[in-house]
């Protein structure tokens, strides 16, 4: 299986990507980290209007192997969650881009895009 | 700087090709799994799954006095070994009650072949060496290296084994074994496993492993056979309550206080560890394994600490999500007093305590 990264999304070296769309953004993980983390069962996903730093921990996500937190790639008020993940985790390994999306931000700060990585450098990160 | 090289199995090639995911189990170079540990678990629960467990160690011990040997060496009654085609789960036990390993000891026609776990090769060769002095003319091989071994477990491992050997395997009964020639290779096989499922695990020489690999995958797809990691393997023996070497059972946890005790045969005249084992069983063991039923979706994991109200009262061993049986599950070492089934205890789980309740063994039993 070969992991695809769209070249429109941007990446963050602790695996979350940004789909930005004006000044909202949706969040989720790459490829890479949800075929490392195989069978996902469970995500803890943050309330609806609370805040969050960049880098700041809103969420675990578990696996039948391991656990690990969720990291903000970006600043900002959380709009939305994927609420189709508390019944059906896998939509993480099936479509993580797609129906497996963790959360929808208001961006607080749009700037800090600029230090992320795009879809090649996340690649090249990822095969070292 | 050191650098060490992993052990490999006579498939570690066929693993790599096949997109197995490798990692380093206690010094080998194994798949954790090929396409998802459900989707292996899931298999051999429902058809059948094929896993390669050529890592673990076979002893054969020949001698007149063998038997007697084997029957100082564990707890449980190597004289119910009979006649040859027989097998029996069992450990061998530290002075102070503690596990060195568990183990099958099978009785072929002229000696006994034992088969242990891949971590404790080079630990249990040498315990029986330091107490196989005593019973003169007893022979010790270590044929490990020699020798594949391949499970083939699940509701359809009978038929598809019986479709590569013979139907006559179906009259094997359980913890029963037999040997047979395949295409004029010879293979041994018990009606063993570690999966909670029926099926055989199977001795065939190393240089002739990779052949029946794939001879009973080729005529295991009929049957929806998927090849199996080590993923899944714990996932699989967890759910059917079956301990494992490191966690359940350790140098410091003992087989009775493991829940082990019914291949405790205290009325044995003898064996290493028996003061111990019989103290315990009359005292009650202070620290007992349990089953957990968790509530929630968040899943326990080794280490994790396990309360009765606001005491500690012991640890999660081994925990994962029960994939078959669709919820949390864990076996604990907590004190006795808390071991009681049915009891409530909480697990704590990244700060919170997650509802957990003791419950019978296993947590799944085939039908």
């Amino acid at each position: 299986m070969t992991l695809s990264y769209p070249a429109e999304f941007k990446y963050v070296k602790s695996h979350e990507y940004v789909r930005v769309e004006g000044d909202e953004a949706t969040i989720g993980i790459t490829a890479f980290a949800a075929d490392q983390l195989g069978d996902v069962t469970f995500v803890e996903l943050p309330a609806v209007g609370s805040k969050f730093k960049i880098e700041q921990k809103f969420g675990v996500i578990e696996s039948v192997k391991s656990v690990s937190d969720l990291f903000m790639p970006v600043s900002g008020e959380i709009l939305a969650i994927n609420d189709r993940l508390e019944g059906e985790p896998e939509l993480v390994n099936l479509d993580c881009y797609g129906d497996g999306w963790m959360i929808r931000v208001k961006l607080s700060d749009p700037k800090e895009l600029d230090s992320s990585l795009s879809a090649d450098q996340y690649k090249e990160f990822v095969v070292d | 700087m050191t650098t060490t090289s992993l052990k490999e199995t006579p498939l570690a090639c066929w693993h790599t090709e096949a997109g197995g995911r490798m990692v380093d189990f206690a010094g080998w170079n194994m798949p954790v799994q090929y396409k998802s540990i459900v989707t292996e678990h899931m298999a051999t629960r429902t058809a059948v799954g094929l896993f390669d467990v050529s890592h673990m160690g076979e002893f054969i011990v020949e001698g007149a006095k063998a038997f007697d040997f084997l029957q100082h060496m564990v707890p449980n009654d190597v004289s119910r070994l009979s006649e040859p085609n027989r097998a029996l789960y069992t450990q061998m036990v530290r002075e102070d009650g503690g596990t060195v390993d568990d183990l099958i000891v099978y009785r072929r026609t002229n000696d006994y072949l034992v088969i242990v776990n891949a971590s404790n090769i080079d630990k249990d060769w040498q315990w029986l060496n330091q107490h196989v002095g005593q019973f003169e003319g007893v022979k010790l091989k270590n044929i490990s290296d020699a020798t594949g071994l391949i499970a083939v477990q699940g509701p359809k491992a009978v038929d598809l084994f019986a479709a590569v050997v013979g139907d006559w395997v179906r009259d094997i009964g359980s913890f029963r074994s037999g040997e047979a020639t395949v295409d004029g290779v010879k293979i041994e096989f018990g009606r063993t496993g570690y999966t909670g499922e029926d099926g055989f695990e199977v001795i065939v020489a190393a240089d002739k492993t990779e052949w029946l690999w794939k001879l009973l995958l080729d005529k295991g797809a009929a049957f929806g056979i998927e090849p199996c990691g080590l993923g899944a393997r714990d996932t699989l023996r967890l759910e059917a309550g079956l301990p494992l070497y490191g966690h359940e059972l350790t140098d410091d946890i003992s087989p009775i206080e493991a829940g082990l005790g019914w291949s405790v045969k205290l009325k044995k005249d003898n064996f290493l560890g028996l003061a111990a084992l019989r103290k315990q069983h009359e005292q009650g063991p202070q620290q007992q394994i349990v089953c957990l039923k968790a509530e929630g979706k968040a899943l326990p994991r080794q280490d994790y600490k396990v309360y009765n109200g606001t005491k500690m009262v012991g640890k999660v061993t081994s925990g994962s999500q029960g994939i078959f049986v669709g919820y949390p599950i864990a076996f604990a070492l907590v004190e006795s007093e808390s071991a009681k089934i049915d009891t409530d205890l909480a697990i704590e789980i990244r700060d919170k305590h997650v509802p957990a309740r003791v419950v019978s063994r296993p947590w799944y039993k085939r039908k």
